[in-house]
């Protein structure tokens, strides 16, 4: 087996690899139609991008109001009724029109097939469909406030029987029910297409165990929005049904049961914490090696470690639950626990990975380290909040807060690296290393700033979802803390926006600029349609590299008697 | 497909194992049916992938010694550009938005979602042109 030598295939231009019906496609419909009527997974990846990153920057701006209102104990920058709507449309936008789609819509559309060797995802027209819905999805979510009630206030959770006629009867609350229908579908739909294409789809010796981890944990990803999902639209079918025709099925009055909602909700709700995590942690695991120069430490472990998070993840919903008083302790606080142990294995592994290696510390690999140091404080009081006598103390206190905005700021980081890291295989053009690193440290350490005052005003007892707090100089000054790290985050942003003006189509990325290892470095930039015009061997979980630097060789995974390290010594 | 498979059945096992403990422990019935329906939703592909993969044909991505010349050739039928994912997704929006502002949106969203369904089906018949 010394097919490693050779030189990679010429495969056929992909048109004709296809059953040839697209040969029109090259010279394909410019303009708006372009963006209509497109079946390319780049395309409607790209389109993803964008929106997401545009939801990112209205997330942000409500999250920059909000704290703004809280830098003075009474602030007066909006009244406490606008107040309830930016912190619901804060979350709603953050956690369903970014941090998801941005991951499984964007990132995820545009790289898994590539990683795999697939020529598209294996439904194109589904997976337009699902950026439609996604689009249109946000479009009636945020158009709450334009509304004469004004958006959705019930909190991005819409606990009954708050949530109910009678407690919010606007139509923005009716408008956030109709937006999460839409992106709910949106979101299954892309859940399908990535398991479909990654069972069927992968270049030949792309064995399961050979995909890179980002591919492995978009697959986990995917399995866990079509186990978590459908849940949660079932329950705001529910909850309209009796917002609208008078059924009782949260509302005690008919004998209905208002915790079931939080039970429907959060058995969505915590599978979507790791459909939202997983993905990152995938961009990160790329590249951490790539920028080590070092394959992934523990690649089966970190696939373990990711398979074993889905597991877990079905059965800890009601640790959010804890203060109901109608859930069972012990069994949610062992499984959340537990949770720690795959994390821990991937926090291991990614040291691992950067142990000994030639690190290069550009910007997507600052982005990546920064996540894992952030990601660590955010797990840590994770496991603090596993606990139900800590959760007790601390529940809906401003800790809680603090702890989440640790791990989704984690993701953020990971998420702007992935832009920095996969940017030029989607456009074919870099973006500004020093601009880039500016943002890095502008967002690293807002980060902190923004997060550890946070965590003290929780243990103070600052509860969240409060526009106005006691007089107190130590809350102030704490607040007044988090408000500054919020600033600098603001200021990060405007980095990313302005190196993206300033980088505009000004350096060419080349097909390979990080001498990268998986196979969406081995195509050009960006990739032609159809993706790729040849395919290397594939041996190891490496193949780019292994065709590259042949005298460095992975060693393979699955093929017992392929050829290994060539400098390993005979044994 | 044998790898693919024993993911998903792992992962229903252990679904099945969680809900029959948490069950019989808490006798909490909606967190106990949502459970179970997880295991099936893995069981039940999972079983087919497994038999499947028992009775198809060896695909050379499942074989670590593959070349790239063994997987040339056909790979599957992609579909070019389409209206029709945008029209049924208009059609969508428009249904949505009937349960927000009144009935009557419900007559330009199943226009277009029927309209779509027909497009798209007549598209697919044509081999994915336009």
């Amino acid at each position: 087996m010394t097919d490693l030598l050779d030189p990679p295939v010429q495969l056929p231009p992909a048109d004709e690899v296809v059953h040839g019906h697209d040969h029109d496609e090259h010279h394909g419909p410019t303009g708006i139609l372009k963006w209509l009527t497109p079946t390319d997974h780049k395309i409607i990846g790209l389109s993803y991008t964008v929106t997401s990153v545009i939801m990112l920057i209205i997330g942000g701006i409500f999250a920059e109001i909000i704290r703004a209102q809280l830098a003075t104990p009474n602030g007066t920058l909006v009244s406490l009724a606008q107040y309830n709507e930016l912190f619901t449309m804060h979350g709603s936008v953050m956690i369903y029109l970014f941090a998801g789609p941005f991951a499984f819509g964007a990132l995820a559309n545009i790289m898994v097939p590539i990683q795999i060797g697939a020529p598209d995802m294996a439904y194109p027209r589904l997976n337009a469909l699902s950026y439609w819905l996604y689009l249109t999805g946000a479009i009636t979510m945020l158009s709450g406030f334009f509304t004469a009630g004004g958006a959705a206030n019930f909190g991005w959770v819409a606990y009954a029987p708050l949530s109910n006629s009678v407690n919010t009867p606007g139509t923005g609350a009716d408008l956030w029910i109709g937006g999460l229908l839409l992106t709910g579908f949106s979101a299954i739909f892309t859940g399908v297409n990535l398991c479909a294409t990654i069972f069927y789809l992968r270049a030949p010796g792309m064995t399961m165990f050979r995909m890179p981890i980002f591919t492995w944990n978009m697959l986990v990803t995917a399995i866990l929005i079509l186990l978590a999902f459908p849940v949660l639209t079932a329950g705001l079918i529910m909850l309209y049904c009796d917002r609208h025709f008078g059924t009782h099925i949260f509302s005690v009055q008919g004998g209905g049961v208002p915790v079931l909602w939080q039970h429907i909700f959060w058995f969505w709700g915590h599978p979507e914490v790791y459909i939202l995590a997983l993905p990152f942690f995938g961009m990160a695991t790329e590249i951490l090696a790539v920028f080590s120069r070092k394959p992934v430490f523990g690649y089966k472990g970190m696939v373990f470690a990711t398979l074993t998070i889905a597991a877990l993840s079905l059965g800890v919903w009601a640790h959010h639950m804890f203060t109901t008083g109608v859930v069972l302790l012990p069994f949610f606080s062992i499984m959340s626990l537990l949770i720690a142990v795959p994390t821990g294995i991937k926090i291991f592994n990614w040291i691992g990975t950067m142990w000994r290696g030639e690190i290069w510390f550009s910007t997507a690999m600052l982005m990546a380290i920064g996540f894992v140091v952030t990601f660590l404080i955010g797990g840590l009081t994770g496991i603090y909040l596993a606990s139900p006598p800590l959760d007790f103390f601390t529940h809906d206190t401003y800790f809680v807060v603090a702890h989440f905005h640790s791990v989704v700021m984690a993701l953020v980081l990971a998420a702007m690296g992935g832009l920095y890291y996969w940017g030029p295989k989607i456009t074919g053009y870099m973006l500004n290393e020093r601009i880039g690193k500016l943002q890095f440290w502008f967002l690293f350490i807002g980060t902190q700033v923004f997060t550890f005052p946070q965590y003290a005003l929780g243990l103070d007892g600052m509860p969240r979802r409060i526009a106005v707090y006691p007089h107190d100089p130590q809350w102030k000054w704490l607040n007044d803390w988090s408000t500054f790290g919020a600033i600098l985050i603001g200021i990060s942003t405007i980095f990313f926006i302005v190196n993206v003006a300033v980088s505009w189509k000004k350096y060419p990325a080349g097909d390979n600029p990080w001498d990268a290892q998986t196979l969406e470095w081995f195509t050009t930039s960006p990739p032609p349609h159809h993706n790729f015009y040849r395919l290397p061997p594939i041996r190891s979980e490496r193949p780019t590299w292994d065709y590259n630097h042949p005298e460095h060789r992975s060693v393979a995974h699955g093929a017992e008697h392929a050829v290994v390290h060539e400098s390993e010594p005979a044994s | 497909m044998k790898t693919e498979a024993k993911i998903l059945l792992g992962l229903g096992t252990f679904f099945g194992l969680m809900c029959a403990v948490y069950w019989n422990w808490s006798l909490e019935n909606a967190g106990g049916v949502m459970m179970f329906c997880g295991m099936l939703l893995c069981f039940i592909p999972g079983s087919y992938y497994w038999w499947w993969s028992r009775h198809m044909k060896p695909r050379t991505e499942d074989d670590p010694n593959a070349t790239q010349a063994e997987g040339a050739g056909f790979i599957a039928t992609f579909p070019g550009t389409s209206i029709w994912p945008f029209t049924l997704g208009m059609g969508a929006f428009f249904v949505v938005l009937a349960l927000v502002f009144g009935i009557w949106f419900l007559v330009p969203g199943l226009f277009l979602v029927v309209w779509a369904l027909f497009g798209g089906t007549a598209e697919g018949r044509r081999g994915g042109q336009h």
